[in-house]
C-alpha cells in the first residue's frame, strides 16, 4: 500500500502538469471518442502490413454475449490473427477498447467493458504479444456503434476493439 | 384549516405507512400516480414599492407558485379567480375574500429595489381559514440577478412552515448536458438551479464526462472525464471552474467518485487488470486505501450520512446487487434480494433509505428500500431509468430517463419518494447523471 500511494502521488504530479496546458482540449481532440489511433482505412487493405489490413482482413473487434467477458471460439480465432499480425508488425502498439450495450447502468457497464478489454489483452499476451504494447480502456455504454434499441444492435455494441497506434518510442 | 394541514402532513408521511395493500404489492403502487388532494394556495403578485420593482414583484410570485405546485402538494388558485387584490403589503388581509375561493394558504409580499440596486423582498404566509399568519414575516435581500434565489427561499419557508419538513427549492443540480447522435454524443458538465433555470456550462464537449457529484456544501464537483483518453477523476471548484485530476495509478481506470459527508474523502472505483474494486482517497494527501479485493465488480459506492458505512453495487453473487459494509472495508452484507439487477445505490440524507436503479424483465426502475433491504418500493418504470440523486430534504429523487431507439434521448426527471408527481426537469437539451446539491445559504 505504501508503494501504491507513492506511485499514485507521482502520477498526480504529471496529471496536474497536463491540466495546465492551455491547449489540452485541442491536443486531446478525438481521444475521448473511442477512436484514437489510426482511422479506418489507413493504408491499403491489400497491404498486409497496413492498419487497414488489420482492421478489415483480420478483424479489429470481437463480440461478447450479454454480461459476459469470455472469448468465444470465433473471437479467439480473430485474436489469433491479431496476435500474429502484431508479432509481425512490431512498430505498432494498440489500445483495446471495451464496450457494453445500453442495457445496464453507466458504472456497471464501464466495469464490464474493462473486463472485456482485459480478456482480449490477456489473450493477446498469451499468444506472445508483449504486454507493454497493449493498453486497455473501457467506454462502457458511452460509444455504441449501432444505435437501435434491440438485440441486433446490442450484439454489435458488446465488443472489444483493438485500435492500433504508433509504436513504442515513436 | 387545521384539518387540511393535517391531510398534507399525512401525505408527506405516507412512506411510513405503505399503502401497498390495495394494489397487491409494491411493484404497482409506485408506478401508479396516486391522487392526493393538493392544498389550494394563493400567491398574488407581490406589491411593487417602486416602479423598478414591478417586474420582480410579478416574477418572484410566479417562481414561488411554480415551486409550490411543482411538489404536487399544492394547487395554485389562479389570479383570475381572486376576488381581492393585494395592493398594500401592510393593509389587513380580507380573509373572507380568500376563504370564498377556498384558498387555504396564501403568500403575500412586497418588493423594493434599494439605493444600492439590491432587491429587497418582504413576505408573509397566511393560514387563511384561521385568519392568521403562519410564523413571522421576513425580509430577504439579494442582488438583482439573484431574484430567483430569493423567490426559492420564500417558497422554502412556505413549504417548511406548512409541511414541517425542510424545503429544497434554493438548491442547484450539476449534471451532464448531452447533444448529438447516440453514437457520437457530446457531453458537457453543466450546473443549474433545481428547476432548470440559470444553466451554466463547466466543461466543453471535447471529452466524454460522466456522473458529476456535488460536495456536501456544493463548493466542489467530482466527475469522470476521458480527457487523457482514459477515464480519470477530476475535482472542480464551482466558483472558479478550476479543476485538477486526482492522483491515479498509470494503466488503470478511475470512475464513480463520491464525496464523504465531511467532504475530505472520495470513494471511487478503480479498475486494474480488468478487475474493478472500491477505494477511498484522502483528497488532501492523495493517498488511497483499497476497500475491496474481490475478483467481482465493485462500483457505485455511496456513504451513509454519518460517514461510517458504504452502500455499493457488486456482482459477486453473479448479478449486480446492493451491499453495505463499513467505511473502512471488510465484510459486506447484501441488502437487495428482489428479482432483477440492482445498481447505483445512494444513501438518503436522512439515513433511513437507499435509492437505487433496478433492472428487471427488460425494464428499468428507480426505487427505494430501507437500509436493511426491507420495504422495497419501485417509484418509476421505463425503457431506461437510472442514477437517482436525493433532494436535500430526502423527499424527492431526480434521475436520468433515456428513451428507446436510434433517436433515443436522455432527460432529467423527478419523482417523490411515494412514487407520485413524476415530472420532467426543464433542460435546454439532452441531460443525464444529475447530482442534487445542498440547500444554499
Amino acid at each position: 500500500m505504501t508503494y501504491l500511494s507513492k506511485t499514485m502521488i507521482l502520477v498526480a504530479g504529471l496529471a496536474l502538469a497536463a491540466c495546465t496546458n492551455p491547449n489540452r482540449f485541442e491536443d486531446q481532440a478525438g481521444a475521448g471518442l473511442g477512436g484514437g489511433g489510426f482511422g479506418a482505412g489507413a493504408g491499403s487493405v491489400s497491404d498486409p502490413t497496413s492498419p487497414a489490413y488489420f482492421q478489415q482482413a483480420i478483424g479489429d473487434r470481437v463480440l461478447f454475449a450479454v454480461d459476459q467477458s469470455t472469448l468465444s471460439p470465433t473471437a479467439q480465432a480473430t485474436l489469433d490473427g491479431q496476435a500474429g499480425w502484431l508479432m509481425t508488425n512490431r512498430d505498432f502498439t494498440a489500445v483495446i477498447e471495451g464496450h457494453a450495450d445500453e442495457q445496464g447502468t453507466r458504472e456497471y457497464n464501464l466495469a464490464l467493458g474493462a473486463r472485456r478489454a482485459n480478456a482480449v489483452q490477456e489473450y493477446l499476451v498469451s499468444r506472445g504479444v508483449a504486454g507493454n504494447r497493449l493498453r486497455v480502456v473501457s467506454f462502457g455504454k458511452e460509444r455504441p456503434i449501432e444505435i437501435c434499441s434491440d438485440e441486433s444492435c446490442y450484439a454489435k455494441n458488446r465488443r472489444a476493439v483493438t485500435v492500433l497506434a504508433a509504436g513504442l518510442g515513436s | 384549516m387545521m384539518r387540511s394541514l393535517l391531510t398534507l402532513l399525512a401525505a408527506l408521511t405516507l412512506w411510513a405507512a405503505p399503502a401497498t395493500s390495495q394494489q397487491g404489492g409494491p411493484l404497482r403502487l409506485e408506478i401508479t400516480e396516486g391522487v392526493i388532494e393538493p392544498m389550494p394556495v394563493a400567491v398574488p403578485d407581490f406589491v411593487a414599492d417602486t416602479p423598478a420593482a414591478q417586474e420582480f414583484a410579478r416574477n418572484i410570485a410566479r417562481v414561488i407558485a411554480a415551486d409550490l405546485t411543482g411538489t404536487g402538494l399544492f394547487r395554485e388558485i389562479p389570479a383570475e379567480a381572486h376576488i381581492s387584490r393585494i395592493t398594500s403589503f401592510e393593509s389587513p388581509v380580507q380573509f373572507a375574500d380568500w376563504r370564498a375561493i377556498n384558498a387555504q394558504a396564501m403568500v403575500t409580499g412586497a418588493v423594493n429595489v434599494d439605493g444600492a440596486g439590491r432587491v429587497v423582498v418582504r413576505f408573509r404566509i397566511y393560514d387563511v381559514f384561521a385568519g392568521q399568519e403562519l410564523g413571522q414575516g421576513q425580509q430577504l435581500v439579494g442582488q438583482r440577478d439573484g431574484w430567483r434565489r430569493i423567490a426559492h427561499k420564500v417558497a422554502d419557508q412556505v413549504y417548511a412552515r406548512i409541511t414541517g419538513e425542510g424545503g429544497y427549492f434554493d438548491s442547484r443540480v450539476v449534471f451532464v448536458s448531452e447533444s448529438g447522435p447516440k453514437n457520437q454524443r457530446a457531453k458537457r458538465l453543466a450546473i443549474m438551479d433545481y428547476d432548470g433555470a440559470n444553466i451554466q456550462f463547466l466543461t466543453d464537449a471535447a471529452s466524454i464526462v460522466l456522473a458529476p457529484r456535488f460536495s456536501p456544501t456544493g463548493d466542489r464537483v467530482l466527475y469522470t472525464s476521458y480527457e487523457t483518453g482514459f477515464p480519470r477523476i477530476y475535482v472542480l471548484d464551482v466558483a472558479s471552474v478550476g479543476r485538477r485530476a486526482l492522483p491515479t495509478l498509470d494503466g488503470t481506470m478511475a470512475f464513480a467518485p463520491r464525496f464523504s459527508p465531511d467532504g475530505r474523502t472520495v470513494l471511487y472505483s478503480l479498475t486494474q487488470g480488468g478487475n474493478t474494486d472500491l477505494y477511498s482517497m484522502d483528497i488532501g494527501s492523495g493517498a488511497s486505501t483499497r476497500l475491496t479485493t474481490a475478483p467481482s465488480i465493485e462500483t457505485a459506492p455511496s456513504y451513509s450520512p454519518d460517514g461510517r458505512q458504504i452502500v455499493f453495487e457488486s456482482d459477486r453473487s453473479g448479478t449486480p446487487q446492493l451491499y453495505i459494509m463499513s467505511a473502512s472495508g471488510g465484510e459486506a452484507r447484501r441488502i437487495s434480494f428482489g428479482e432483477g439487477r440492482y445498481g447505483t445505490p445512494v444513501w438518503s440524507p436522512r439515513g433511513d433509505l437507499v435509492a437505487f436503479t433496478k433492472q428487471s424483465k427488460g425494464r428499468f426502475h428507480i426505487g427505494v428500500m430501507r437500509v436493511d433491504g426491507s420495504e422495497e418500493r419501485l417509484l418509476t418504470a421505463s425503457f431506461l431509468d437510472e442514477g437517482p440523486t436525493w433532494a436535500p430534504n430526502g423527499r424527492v429523487i431526480m434521475f436520468t430517463r433515456e428513451t428507446q431507439g436510434a433517436q433515443g434521448e436522455a432527460r432529467l426527471y423527478s419523482v417523490d419518494i411515494t412514487g407520485r408527481n413524476l415530472r420532467q426537469v426543464a433542460t435546454p437539451g439532452g441531460a443525464s447523471d444529475p447530482s442534487w446539491g445542498p440547500l444554499q445559504n
